[in-house]
C-alpha cells in the first residue's frame, strides 16, 4: 500500500517543536552570569569556528546582546544555526570547566542563540564592510555552510564573491538536512541572506558542470572554493532495494523540509538501516511524524555506534527500537510494496568486521526502509569537474588544513567534501580558513590572524582555535587514541 | 550547648541577635513576630516628632545574579506618632519580659530629649539608642548624622540624655566621618553606657541611564541615601574593631552593618561586639533568618569549646596591629592542587595582568605532569614560579575552586623582622637597606 501521512498537522507541529527553545531574557542573564570568564578558555579551543565564548557571554551578562552577537557572527557567520544544531556536548559545552566543578556546563549554544536572535529579530546590522574592494573575484561552488562561511569572510576581506548553488535555495544540508526539531529552515535561509547583505552574489539553481563549466569559472574568477558537500546515500546492494518504499534517509528528511509536515508520507513500521547521527535523525523524525514503530538496525554492537550518545538517548526517549548485530540481506516486497526486511544476525569476525551467523535469518515486518549507512563521496563529480584535483584515499579532496589550498593552486576547499563529513561548524571553520588562504594567495598578504581577544597578553603563541592552529577536543582525543 | 544570653551594659537578652532600628522594627506587630522567630532584641524604629516620607524610598546594588548585595534608602525616622510607638513598646514588653526592647530616639531640643527619654523608660523599654547616624533627610534638619559628625554636638546631646536617663543609653554612630573613634570618645565622655555602629553610609547606588536620574527616583529627582547590606560589612567591621581597640572608648558595642549569617555575627562579636543588629537581611528574607544564626553560632561556639558567647567577644581585637609591626620576613607562596584545578586560568590572568607575572601557562607535558586526558588534551595549565611569587594571595582569591590554590608558608630561615625593627637596625647601621623589588 502506498505510504500516507498519519497525523494531523497540529499534532505533528507539536511533535516537531524545538527541543531546545529560546532562553528568555532573565534565563539568559542568570546563565550568562554563571560563566567564570575563563582566560584562554577551553570552550574557545573546542569551538571549530573559534568563537570567543567567554567574551560574548560576558557581553550578554552585561546587558549588551548586540555586541555579543557581533563577537559571535564575526567568528561564525552561521552562529544562529550553529547555536541550534551544534553537538555542543562534544564541542564547547563538553570542554566547559564547570563540569569539573560538578556543575552543569554553561549552555553556550542557547546563549549564542539568545544573542544572535536578538539582532536577527530587530534587524540590527553588526558588520561593517571594507570601503575598498580588492578587484579580485572568487567563485564559490556550493552554498552550504562551508561555501557561505568562505564567501562571507572573503567579502569582509574586500573581495568580490559569487556563490553558485544547484539547489533552488541556499544553505546546503543546513537548509535541507537538519532534524526539524533542532532547527527550521528559515534560520538557515536568513543566514544566507545575511551573507548576501555583505555583498556576496548568491546564484541558486545553477549546477556547475551542467549549467556552467569549470572552465568558464576559471576564466571569470581569480580563485575557486569547492564546497560541494557529500553525495547521495550509500547503496545497500541487496535485493529489493529498488522497491518504492526503500528511501534514502536524506531524501526523507528533505521532504520534511520541502513539504507541509502533514503531507509527508510515513510508514506505520519504519526500519532505519545504519546507526550514525543521520539514522537517529531519521528514526526520531519518523516517530514524530506518526510511525507506530521505528527501528534502527545496525550490523555491529551498541558500543560501535557512531551516533553521539545524546542523540542515541534522544531516540530511545522517543521510543525508537534498536536492533544490534543484525544485517539486512533482502527487502521483501509484495504487490510492488515493501512488507518486510530480511535480517541475519552477525558476530565480529576475525578481522573485527561483522560477519553473518548462518541460519539466523528472520524477517522484520515493515512498510518503509530508510537507508542511512553514510553518504557517498563526490569522487565522480570531482573527477569530472576538476580532473587535475588530487583526491585522497578516503575519497575527499586533499588539501592543506591551514589554508584549504588543494594541489591546484587557485582551487581551495573545505566542508564535508574536504573532511569526509562532519558538522556544520567544522564546515564554517574550514570555509573561513580557506577564505584567509585565498586572501593570501590573491594578495600575497597574510590576513591579520584572528587571535581571540581573551588571549592577548598570553606569553605563548596562539593555541586557541582562532584560525592559526585549531584545537578541537574530540579530534585530539581521536588523535591520541591512534 | 553554649550559653547565648547577652548583657550589653545591663540590657539583657536571651541571645545577641537584635533587630536593628528600621522598617522591620516599625510596629508592635513586627516586634512580636521577631521575638516569635527567635530574635533576642528589637531596637524600635527611631521615634521622634512625626515626619512624612516620600514614595520610592529604596534602591539596591545587584552584583551579577545576586540581588541586594548593597541596599540604599532615603526613608526618614518613624512616620507613626510617638504615642502609638510608646504604647506598643509597653504592650510588647508586657508579653516579652525577658527580651530586649530598645527605644531608638531622635529629637531636637534638650526639652524634647528629656521628654522622650522619660517616655521610653515609662513605656518599659530596656534601653535607649540615640540615633546620631541617619545620613539623609534628618541631617538637613540638624539631626541624625549632623549630630554624629561633630563630636562636640554629640557629646552635648548625650549629656542632656544622661541627665534624665534611668535605663542604659546606647549611642548609635554614623560611619560618615573620617575617624569614628572621635565621636565614640565623645559619647564616653558624656557618660553613654554603650555604642552601636554602624548606621548607613552616604550613597548613590546607580543611575538610570535613560532618565539620567539615580534611583530611588522621586518625580524626576533623587537624593543622597544611606547604604547598608552585605557590601558594607567590611567597613562596619573595621569601625567596630577601631572602637573596641581604642583605650579611650572602652564601651560595650552592639555591632551593625551587613550582618546576614551566623558567621557575620561571629566575626562582629570576635571583633568586639556584645550584641549584633540586623536590618537589610531581614528586609530581604524575613525574620526567619535568625534560626540559622542561632544554630550556627551555637554549634560554632561548641566546636571551639566555648561555654558562652561572652568568651568570643573581642577575641580577634588584639590580632590587629599597626602595619609596622608585621613580619617582613614571613613568606608564603601559591601552590596549585592539580587534582582540584578545573583549568579556568583565572589565576594566570590575574597574576599576569594584576599582580606579579609569576604564573606560566604550560602544557602538562612541558611540566612533566600527568593530568590524564582532560577535557581539552594538551591544554596549558597554570604553574606558579615560586621564586618570583610574592605571596599576595590574588590568585587564590580569584580561583573558583575551594582550597585549590593553597597559600603555603615557606621557611626561609630568616628571623622575624618588622618595619620598625628594620628602621631601628638601619639607624644603628646593623644592616644594609633591602634592595627594591626588581
Ligand atoms: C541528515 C543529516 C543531519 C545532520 N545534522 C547535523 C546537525 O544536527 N548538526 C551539525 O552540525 N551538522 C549536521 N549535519 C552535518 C552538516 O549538515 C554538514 O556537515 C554540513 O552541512 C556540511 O556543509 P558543506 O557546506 O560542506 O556541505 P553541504 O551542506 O552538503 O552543502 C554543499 C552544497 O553544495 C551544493 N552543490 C553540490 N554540487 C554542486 C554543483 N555541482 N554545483 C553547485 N552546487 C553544488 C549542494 O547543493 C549543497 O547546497 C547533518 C548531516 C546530515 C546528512
Ligand atoms: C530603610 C531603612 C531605614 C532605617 N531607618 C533607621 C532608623 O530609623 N534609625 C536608625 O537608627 N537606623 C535606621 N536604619 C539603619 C539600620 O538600623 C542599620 O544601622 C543599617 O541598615 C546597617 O545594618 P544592615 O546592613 O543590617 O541593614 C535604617 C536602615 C534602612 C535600610
Ligand atoms: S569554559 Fe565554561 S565557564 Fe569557562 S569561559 Fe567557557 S563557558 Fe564560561
Ligand atoms: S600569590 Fe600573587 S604573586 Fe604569587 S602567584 Fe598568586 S597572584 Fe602571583
Ligand atoms: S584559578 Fe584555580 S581552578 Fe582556575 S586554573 Fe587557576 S588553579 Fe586552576
Amino acid at each position: 500500500m502506498p505510504l500516507q501521512p498519519l497525523l494531523p498537522a497540529a499534532t505533528i507541529a507539536a511533535n516537531m517543536a524545538e527541543l531546545k527553545p529560546a532562553l528568555r531574557r532573565q534565563e539568559a542573564l542568570v546563565e550568562a552570569n554563571r560563566c567564570l570568564y575563563c582566560f584562554d578558555a577551553p570552550c574557545i579551543m573546542a569551538c571549530p569556528a573559534g568563537i570567543d565564548v567567554p567574551a560574548f557571554i560576558k557581553k550578554i551578562a552585561h546587558g549588551n546582546p548586540v555586541a555579543a552577537a557581533k563577537t559571535i557572527l564575526t567568528a561564525n557567520i552561521l552562529g544562529a544555526s550553529c547555536a541550534r544544531v551544534c553537538p555542543t556536548s562534544v564541542l564547547c559545552e563538553g570542554a566547559c570547566v564547570l563540569e569539573d566543578r560538578d556543575e552543569q556546563p554553561i549552555q553556550i549554544g542557547r546563549l549564542q542563540r539568545y544573542a544572535t536572535d536578538y539582532v536577527a529579530e530587530r534587524g540590527i546590522k553588526v558588520f561593517s564592510l571594507p570601503a575598498q574592494t580588492s578587484g579580485k573575484r572568487v567563485a564559490v561552488i556550493g552554498a552550504g555552510p562551508a561555501g557561505l562561511a568562505c564567501a562571507a569572510e572573503l567579502a569582509q576581506l574586500g573581495h568580490t564573491v559569487v556563490v553558485f548553488e544547484k539547489q533552488a535555495r541556499p544553505g546546503g544540508l543546513n537548509t535541507y538536512g537538519i532534524a526539524y526539531y533542532k532547527m527550521k529552515p528559515d534560520v538557515s535561509l536568513a543566514e544566507a541572506e545575511l551573507v548576501g547583505s555583505l555583498g556576496v552574489e548568491l546564484r541558486c539553481g545553477l549546477t556547475i558542470g551542467k549549467d556552467l563549466t569549470v572552465a568558464q569559472l576559471e576564466k571569470a574568477f581569480d580563485a575557486i572554493f569547492v564546497g560541494v558537500g557529500l553525495g547521495a546515500a550509500t547503496r545497500l546492494r541487496i535485493p529489493g532495494e529498488n522497491l518504492p518504499e526503500v528511501v534514502d534517509a536524506l531524501d526523507f528528511i528533505d521532504q520534511i523540509h520541502t513539504h507541509p509536515l502533514d503531507r509527508v508520507p510515513i510508514g506505520r513500521r519504519v526500519v532505519v538501516i545504519g546507526a550514525g547521527n543521520t539514522a537517529i535523525d531519521a528514526v526520531t523524525q519518523s516517530l514524530r511524524l506518526g510511525a507506530e514503530q521505528a527501528t534502527v538496525v545496525y550490523r555491529r554492537s551498541e558500543g560501535d555506534m557512531s551516533a553521539y550518545n545524546f542523540e542515541y538517548q534522544l531516540a530511545k526517549h522517543d521510543g525508537a527500537r534498536f536492533l544490534f548485530n543484525v544485517m539486512p540481506v533482502e527487502v521483501r516486497g509484495s504487490a510492488g510494496h515493501v512488507i518486510g526486511l530480511r535480517l541475519v544476525r552477525t558476530r565480529a569476525g576475525a578481522d573485527g568486521r561483522p560477519e553473518p551467523i548462518p541460519e539466523t535469518e528472520y524477517i522484520e515486518p515493515c512498510d518503509l526502509v530508510l537507508k542511512a549507512v553514510g553518504q557517498e563521496k563526490q569522487v565522480a563529480l570531482l573527477r569530472q569537474l576538476f580532473p587535475a584535483l588530487q583526491i585522497d584515499s578516503r575519497g575527499v579532496i586533499a588539501h592543506d588544513p591551514l589554508t584549504g589550498q588543494t594541489n591546484v593552486p587557485h582551487i581551495f576547499t573545505g566542508g564535508d567534501c574536504a573532511n569526509g563529513g562532519r558538522e556544520v561548524v567544522n564546515a564554517v571553520g574550514e570555509g573561513k580558513k580557506a577564505a584567509h588562504g585565498i586572501h593570501t594567495f590573491l594578495t600575497k598578504e597574510t590576513a591579520t590572524p584572528l587571535v581571540q581577544p581573551s588571549r592577548l597578553g598570553a606569553k605563548q603563541g596562539s593555541s586557541g582555535s582562532g584560525l592559526l592552529s585549531p584545537i578541537r577536543a574530540h579530534e585530539l582525543v581521536e588523535a591520541l587514541k591512534k | 550547648m553554649a550559653d547565648l544570653s547577652t548583657n550589653l551594659a545591663g540590657i539583657k537578652s536571651p541571645n545577641p541577635f537584635w533587630v536593628a532600628s528600621g522598617p522591620p522594627s516599625n510596629t508592635g506587630y513586627q516586634a512580636h513576630r521577631a521575638f516569635e522567630a527567635g530574635w533576642g532584641g528589637v531596637v524600635w524604629k527611631t521615634i521622634g516628632a512625626p515626619i512624612v516620607n516620600v514614595a520610592s524610598r529604596y534602591s539596591a546594588l545587584n552584583h551579577g545574579p545576586d540581588r541586594m548585595v548593597g541596599f540604599n534608602n532615603i526613608e526618614l525616622i518613624s512616620d507613626r506618632s510617638p504615642e502609638k510607638n510608646f504604647r506598643e513598646i509597653a504592650e510588647v514588653k508586657a508579653r516579652w519580659p525577658h527580651h530586649a526592647v530598645i527605644a531608638s530616639l531622635m529629637v531636637e531640643t534638650r526639652e524634647q530629649w528629656h521628654e522622650f527619654v522619660k517616655r521610653a523608660a515609662d513605656a518599659g523599654a530596656d534601653g535607649i539608642e540615640l540615633n546620631f547616624g541617619c545620613p539623609h533627610g534628618m541631617c538637613e534638619r540638624g539631626m541624625g548624622s549632623a549630630v554624629g559628625q561633630q563630636p562636640a554636638v554629640a557629646e552635648k546631646i548625650t549629656s542632656w540624655v544622661m541627665e534624665v536617663a534611668t535605663i542604659p543609653v546606647i549611642v548609635k554612630l554614623t560611619p560618615n566621618v573620617t575617624d569614628v573613634t572621635a565621636v565614640a570618645r565623645a559619647a564616653r565622655r558624656a557618660g553613654a553606657n554603650a555604642l552601636s555602629l554602624i548606621n548607613t553610609i552616604n550613597s548613590i547606588t546607580n543611575v538610570n541611564l535613560d532618565t539620567f536620574v539615580p534611583e530611588p527616583t522621586v518625580a524626576g529627582r533623587s537624593s543622597h541615601g544611606g547604604y547598608c547590606g552585605p557590601a558594607v560589612k567590611p567597613i562596619a567591621l573595621n569601625m567596630v574593631q577601631s572602637c573596641a581597640a581604642d583605650p579611650d572608648v572602652r564601651l560595650p558595642i552592639s555591632g551593625i552593618g551587613g550582618i546576614a549569617t551566623w558567621r557575620d555575627a561571629a566575626e562582629f562579636i570576635a571583633l568586639g561586639s556584645t550584641s549584633v543588629q540586623v536590618c537589610t537581611a531581614i528586609m530581604h528574607y524575613g525574620f526567619r533568618i535568625v534560626e540559622d544564626m542561632h544554630e550556627g553560632l551555637s554549634s560554632y561556639l561548641d566546636s571551639k569549646g566555648m561555654k558562652s558567647v561572652t568568651e568570643l567577644i573581642g577575641r580577634s581585637v588584639p590580632t590587629l596591629q599597626k602595619w609596622e609591626t608585621l613580619d617582613l620576613h614571613w613568606q608564603r607562596v601559591a601552590r596549585i592542587d592539580y587534582a582540584k584545578c578545573i583549568g579556568c586560568n583565572l589565576c594566570y590572568i590575574a597574576c599576569e595582568d594584576g599582580a606579579h607575572q609569576c604564573i606560566d601557562l604550560k602544557t602538562p607535558e612541558e611540566l612533566g605532569l600527568d593530568l590524564g586526558p582532560g577535557r581539552v588534551p594538551h591544554k596549558p595549565v597554570p604553574k606558579v614560579r615560586e621564586d618570583d611569587c610574592v605571596g599576595c594571595n590574588l590568585c587564590s582569591l580569584v580561583c573558583p575552586v575551594d582550597d585549590c590554590i593553597k597559600m603555603t608558608v615557606i621557611d626561609n630561615g630568616q628571623p622575624p623582622m618588622s618595619w620598625s625593627n628594620y628602621q631601628e637596625k638601619l639607624a644603628a647601621g646593623e644592616m644594609q637597606p633591602i634592595p627594591p623589588h626588581p
